[in-house]
């Protein structure tokens, strides 16, 4: 589906795909493809909402030719990690990359260790001592402020290196991919069904968002069409858990300058909502429900009221939270112009979800592409201009009563639709497919690979918090060392995600 | 300022009894009988290894069970084709996951009886998927309310009773985790929580994994889930007080 590119006219190819940031880089990665015959190959991704789909070039390396590329970081910003992490996983080097170090792999493993080549056992254990160096400023007077991986709180790991001048933050450099588990290499070999309970496991907060992207892409490759019914219970599944997620973070950005009356509100309405999702699916984040081919239980008119019950009381009380964020003067001071984004940032660095729509970015895979039943729903993304805490909580609020009308129209809709089909059969073949849904934190991309016997040849993951994360370290620049927890917490990005 | 008052005027006190029993669809221990050949389907249909069959009889190592009902799917679709009365099915009241290795009978007042002062407890993600995480936070909300038992999370391993780790370790948090553990003080605990701390097999094993949590470190106790609710993480808090007293 792609056009076959030699290495030679990646950058030429790259700036005709990407127009200056037009066309969304969606996300780069590589394949190895030499038990074929053929070589490694980079495919590269780029978003075309106006044609709701994607489209871009896969570029080919030569068997025995160089195993080196022009790195593409200069004309498309966004690329930074991906080069890093095909470099990490593959040993394909971007020639000019501004910064080479390794990305994924840490100081445990050697160097020329690629554990996605196709020769490299699933659980080859190894022992290195690779350099991983981080980012710092100099200068008189300028000091360090190391934090994590472990941090304080109840969060995941991730270690920062703040360069500081007294209380401001000059650079932030993050180190990540602490929990990296292997996951795209450990799925490798199996069925899409049998790799089903991993895909749900990559992440707690986006379980929908990546088990449905990559069902999409399974059902691509078997030619299968969802039974509507189903198309209609996973758009409300991924209602359900933005309305989780968001409304955990409303009651969670708070926490970054002790707002205390908001935190607990924010904690009630979350529990609301996470025991909604085990009445609903049998578990608190909707694990085992979507399958390839559909879904495995249904929603029931008495669950569908138990949902308009719990929904209504939540809906209330994200009301009144906003009108105590809106009273709060000394809260409004501390979010207000504080990790601001510009839009031209987050342009270039292919931002998606909140953190991309607050900085006047309209970009909303359920807009750009058509999946689900959203091109019914009228559907359109909620943005803001400041791209400053503040404005990333509008857009959430924003986003929330959008959410909760959306659930209404969704049940009106399952109410007349039959429930004889959940669930399509699945027949795969070797092909290749991609998925996308717009998870709480922004789009979540899946690719495909699928060989003869219908077991997974290759597996990308690219969440919604993997474009984001580098904006984070920009927001930060300028502002106080003690804002950093809000600005953090306003970008609410997963670790797990993208660490896979 | 209004509304913050009105509200917490008109929001009564949400916290409640610790709660064991799930919702109608709530996937928890799994119970019943079926015959052999249906139950080899069952351990088939397992993406951990954590269903055993001997005969007519089965174990399932809730130290690596995601709960993930394929087991009891495998069960449900041949009993239908076997018109079959019997099968399994998940319990879904009392629906607490058994405290594996540690099977003292938990007492809410375990701290004020027992240990006599409060419970300080350091989380540790060696590699988890942050729905456990997620669910930590959730025991401090005002539903469950942890600070009522004198359980803390603190900020250092240094100030900590118990190790609480989530997620299976990956090579890349290995060496954190042994740190935080040879920072703690003794007499000192280790709770292995969630599927992946306690059994380590849910991606299987890859270059990027070392395994469970006691691969690492010695655990003391496991509470099962993927991820446990918060009260199942409470009633392991309060049975890792209980085994904190007999170590004092």
């Amino acid at each position: 589906m792609f056009t076959e590119i030699m290495p030679e006219a990646v950058l030429e190819t790259a700036e005709k795909y990407s127009a200056n940031g037009a066309h969304p880089l969606t996300a780069m990665f590589g394949r190895d493809e030499t038990e074929s015959g053929a070589g490694y190959a980079i495919y590269c991704c780029f978003e075309f909402p106006e044609k709701k789909d994607i489209d871009g070039f896969k570029m080919v390396f030569d068997p025995k030719g160089s195993l080196e590329y022009d790195s593409i970081t200069h004309v498309v910003p966004g690329a930074a990690w991906y080069e890093r992490e095909i470099r990490d996983m593959f040993g394909l080097v971007p020639k000019g990359h501004p910064d080479l170090r390794p990305l994924v792999l840490h100081e445990g493993f050697p160097e020329n260790f690629y554990p996605l080549r196709k020769n490299v056992s699933v659980n080859a254990k190894v022992q290195g001592d690779r350099k991983y160096k981080m980012r710092t400023a100099k200068g008189e007077g300028l000091f360090e402020v190391p934090v994590g991986p472990i941090h304080a709180g109840i969060i995941e790991p991730g270690h920062f290196r703040f360069s500081q001048a007294g209380e401001a933050m000059l650079q932030l450099d993050a180190k990540l991919f602490y929990t990296h588990r292997g996951i795209e290499k450990a799925v490798e070999g199996k069925t899409p069904y049998e790799a089903l309970p991993i895909i749900e496991r990559i992440c707690g907060a986006c379980s929908i968002a990546n088990t449905w992207s990559f069902c999409q892409g399974a059902e691509k490759i078997a030619g299968v069409l969802v039974p509507r019914r189903a198309e209609i219970i996973r758009t409300l599944l991924m209602e359900l858990e933005r309305i989780t997620n968001h409304v955990g973070d409303l009651g969670n950005i708070p926490a970054g300058v002790g707002f205390n009356p908001a935190i607990s509100l924010g904690g009630r309405l979350k529990e609301k909502m996470m025991r909604l999702c085990e009445a609903v699916a049998g578990n608190r984040f909707l694990r085992g429900f979507i399958v390839p081919g559909g879904v495995r239980q249904d929603i029931t008119e008495e669950l569908a009221e138990h949902i308009h019950e719990v929904l209504d009381d939540v809906a209330d009380g994200v009301e009144d939270l906003s009108v105590m964020f809106a009273e709060q003067e000394n809260f409004q001071n501390r979010i207000q112009t504080t990790g601001i984004v510009r839009n031209r940032t987050a342009v270039d660095l292919a931002m998606v979800g909140v953190g991309a729509r607050a900085s006047g970015f309209a970009h909303d895979s359920r807009s750009d592409f058509d999946y689900g039943v959203y091109s019914e729903l009228n559907f359109k993304p909620f943005t803001k201009s400041m791209g400053d805490v503040a404005a990333r909580i509008l857009v959430r609020i924003g986003e929330l009563s959008a959410s909760f009308e959306m659930v209404d129209s969704l049940l009106e809709m399952l109410n007349g639709c039959p429930n004889d089909d959940l669930v399509a059969d699945m027949k795969y073949g070797a092909g290749e497919g991609w998925g996308i849904s717009e998870s709480a934190r922004g789009s979540n991309f899946h690719y495909l690979v699928l060989d003869d016997a219908g077991k997974i040849d290759r597996l990308f993951v690219r969440s919604a918090s993997y474009p984001n994360w580098p904006a984070l370290t920009v927001a930060v620049q300028g502002d106080i060392i003690p804002d950093f927890p809000l600005i953090n917490k306003s970008f609410e990005l997963c670790y797990a995600c993208i660490d896979r | 300022m209004f509304k913050v008052l009105e509200r917490i005027f008109r929001d009564r006190l949400a916290t409640g009894k610790i709660s064991l029993a799930g919702s109608d669809r709530f996937r928890g221990p799994i119970e019943g009988s079926t015959s052999s050949e249906i139950l080899a389907r069952c351990a088939a249909s397992c993406p951990v290894a954590a269903f055993d069959v001997k005969g007519e009889d089965y174990t399932i190592d809730y130290k690596k069970c995601i709960f993930c009902g394929r087991c009891v799917e495998a069960c449900a679709q041949k009993a239908v084709e076997e018109s079959r009365e019997d099968g399994l099915h998940h319990k879904h009241e009392d629906a607490m996951p058994y405290l594996i290795e540690a099977g003292q009978e938990v007492l809410q007042d375990v701290l004020r009886e027992k240990l006599g002062r409060s419970l300080h407890v350091r989380h540790l993600d060696a590699g988890s998927c942050n729905a456990c995480d997620f669910e930590m936070g959730a025991t401090g909300n005002p539903y469950y309310d942890l600070s009522r038992y004198g359980v803390h999370f603190v900020a250092s391993p240094r100030h900590a009773d118990l190790l609480m780790v989530t997620g299976v370790v990956t090579r890349n948090l290995e060496q954190a985790l042994k740190m935080s553990y040879d920072a703690m003080p003794e007499p000192r605990l280790v709770m292995a929580c969630g599927a992946c701390a306690a059994g380590g097999e849910t991606y299987g094993d890859t270059y990027a994994i070392v395994g469970a949590a006691d691969k690492v470190v010695p655990v003391d106790l496991y509470v099962p889930g993927c991820p446990p609710r918060p009260s199942a993480m409470i009633v392991g808090l309060l049975a890792a007080a209980d085994m904190l007293k007999k170590k004092l």
